[in-house]
């Protein structure tokens, strides 16, 4: 754990406390029909996005899927002009075109959420061929869910960045659910990251609720993709902690099965329990942190609460250049 | 006559089907353990069991694919997309495939396969599940494409392209599933092919579908109040399109004006305002007037989200302008 200094914890534990607390917003917000559409929430997967994105640089590249908003706040993008765009105001990212679903923020690398299951393969995988054939020493992170990775993409994808040993890295958070379907029902393997063997890249597995395990994992794969070393597929396993959307009945799991995933291995408790017994944070800390991130949070909602929704006749702006 | 909604309408029809014929499965995303994300499947594996009512991988191109293969092989699968917005994904087995093994193999075989797409637009689902794409597979050769607009249809529709010894597309659009109608206790089938005049008028014609339909219903209301008798049709069907009953009416009429939830830039309207100008132009006493969605993608916002498809209002101006 030496290559995690004072600074770097203060800032992961930081970023995953944002994530939790966007997130918990979002659902309220939805509810209270300020959000419309879908909205897909991260709680209980904050480590991934998080240990992964603290071995990125800005001018890296991601690409995300419809639950992105964790992913988007980790490459760095601000919760102002996020909240706005899930609310649909002109003020947003994407200026309500996108929605939660396709949101992105192209300043920091963040090449959009995907409505599309297994839409960001491709892409992730084109940005890593634009970074090598500019010799850039850029990489590419793609984010994908355990039930994207029988969509057909995933294999031509991970073939063709071997093949050319390209500059990315591939996350699969395995989350257990492809939205109602335990994803055992319907996935050949055990661990999605057994398939590496087809494509001669690593294929490593990963504990999804641990941001260190997470954290070193993706340190390795980000730095052999930088030094020319091509692709690595990494699954993170975890656990879905709410439905798939704000909304979602849940009718396929229990409310136990849910609890025992929160109560015994929550990413958040699980790094406070660790950094408190390795003493190198301390509650004072933390609880000064988390006020911090409230109070940023409620600026946020307040912004996209005051920002205007578009006018009509914005609807045809950026169709093209 | 009992009512009941469009997602029920087209869960009798499931039901009956597989009651009906043991060749007939069905498999798509989340359709067995949570009955359909909008409940259009809901209790299908109760009775029929996991094996003809199958939860498939997010693998839409071997969904449809192998839809096609077990057609092939003796069997009447239905097929469904989650929503038309994925239809893409599953391009090549539908228009190389689905759509051209029977001609190109010189009428060896039979297709009877049915792909269910839910689409249209509903609550800033956004760009990419929010779109009427019917208009793509009118250009190809071999496929047949129904799109019903209420209950009763919805059922009858289903039963006929289950049925069906050729491919059959089915679009159902997700603000109609809600929607109650009367549907008959008796067993019927609805003919794929035949369009509804559901109201007579003499002055205009208004071609329409699917959600679509009710709008254009709205429009003729308000038109009525104002002296203009209104004849709207409802197509029900893309592929075969039922020519005659257009051109008899804009014969009747001589105005013609249609609207789709689709863009309308290449829509259905294009094609029906073509063979129009082509057979009946004649008869026509003015432009043909044309109505679909933006030339954009749909986008999310509230705001612009409801200016996107044509309004009643929109409808209604069209008509007015040609009269
Ligand atoms: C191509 C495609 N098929 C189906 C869907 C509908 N859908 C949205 S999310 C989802 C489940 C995705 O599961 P997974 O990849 O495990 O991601 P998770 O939601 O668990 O994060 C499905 C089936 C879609 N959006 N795109
Ligand atoms: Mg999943």
């Amino acid at each position: 754990m030496n290559s995690i200094d004072k600074e770097l914890l203060i800032k992961m534990y930081m970023n995953m406390v944002k994530i939790r607390r966007f997130e918990e917003k979002a659902n309220e917000l939805f509810l209270n029909g300020e959000i419309p559409g879908f909205v897909h929430l991260y709680i209980g997967e904050e480590a991934i996005a998080t240990g992964v994105m603290f071995n990125l640089n800005t001018d890296d590249y991601i690409t995300s899927t419809h639950r992105g908003h964790g992913h988007t706040i980790s490459k760095g993008a601000e919760l102002k002009p996020m909240m706005a765009e899930i609310m649909g105001k002109k003020t947003g990212y994407c200026h309500g075109k996108g929605g939660s679903m396709h949101i992105a923020d192209f300043k920091v690398g963040m090449l959009g959420a995907n409505g599309v299951v297994g839409g960001g393969f491709a892409i992730a995988t084109g940005a890593a061929l634009a970074a090598k054939l500019r010799g850039s020493k850029q990489v590419a992170v793609c984010f994908f869910g355990d039930g994207a990775s029988n969509r057909g993409t995933f294999h031509e994808s991970l073939n063709m960045a071997s093949a050319w040993r390209l500059p990315v890295i591939f996350v699969c958070e395995n989350n257990q659910y492809a939205s109602t379907t335990p994803y055992r029902t319907t996935t050949s393997v055990e661990n999605i990251a057994d398939r590496a063997i087809g494509y001669s890249i690593p294929g490593v597995v990963a504990n999804g609720n641990d941001v260190f395990d997470v954290y070193e994992v993706a340190k390795a794969a980000v730095e052999r993709a930088r030094e020319g070393g091509g692709p690595t597929l990494i699954e993170a396993k975890t656990y879905r902690i709410k439905g798939h959307f704000v909304g979602d009945p849940e009718m396929y799991r229990t409310k136990e099965e849910v609890n025992e995933h929160f109560e015994n291995d929550d990413p958040i408790k699980n790094f406070k329990s660790q950094v408190l017994r390795r003493g190198e944070l301390t509650d004072e800390e933390m609880d000064d942190i988390d006020k911090r991130v409230a109070d940023e949070i409620k600026e946020a909602v307040e912004y996209g609460r005051k920002s205007p929704y578009p006018e009509p006749e914005e609807i045809y702006d950026d169709l093209y250049v | 006559m009992r009512e009941i909604t469009f997602a029920e309408a087209t869960l009798e029809a499931m039901a009956e089907e597989m009651e009906r014929d043991p060749r007939v499965f069905v498999m798509g995303e989340d359709i067995a353990r949570q009955g359909g994300i909008f409940g259009q499947f809901k209790g299908l594996p109760q009775k029929f069991g996991y094996d003809r009512v199958r939860d498939t991988p997010i693998s839409e191109t071997t969904i449809v694919g192998s839809g096609v293969g077990a057609a092939l092989a003796g069997m009447r699968p239905v097929v469904d997309m989650h929503f038309v917005d994925f239809v893409g994904i599953a391009m090549d087995e539908i228009y190389n495939q689905m759509a051209k093994v029977r001609y190109m193999f010189g009428g060896q075989a039979t297709v009877p396969v049915v792909l269910r797409a839910p689409d249209g637009i509903t609550q800033s689902a956004a760009a990419q599940h929010s779109q009427s794409l019917e208009a793509w597979f009118l250009h190809v050769p071999g496929l047949k494409v129904v799109i019903p607009s209420n209950p009763a249809d919805a059922k009858g529709l289903l039963k006929s392209a289950i049925r069906d010894d050729n491919p059959v597309l089915y679009f159902e659009n997700k603000v109609l599933y809600r929607q109650k109608g009367p549907v008959p206790e008796d067993e019927y089938l609805t003919p794929i092919g035949q369009a509804n005049v559901v109201k007579e008028g003499k002055d205009v014609t208004i071609v329409s579908y699917s959600i679509t339909l009710q709008k254009c219903i709205e429009a003729a209301k308000r038109l009525e109040q104002e002296g203009i008798n209104v004849e709207v049709i409802d197509l029900r069907t893309i592929v075969p399109m039922d020519k005659e009953t257009i051109y008899n009416s804009v014969k009747k009429t001589k105005h013609l004006v249609i609207a789709h939830e689709a863009v309308k830039t290449g829509g259905v309207g294009a094609e029906i305002a073509a063979a129009v100008a082509e057979d009946v132009i004649e008869y026509l006493d003015g432009p043909i007037m044309r109505l679909g969605g933006k030339f954009t993608p749909i986008p999310f916002s509230p705001a612009l989200e409801k200016i996107w498809p044509p309004s009643v209002e929109d409808i209604y101006s069209a008509v007015k302008q040609i009269i």
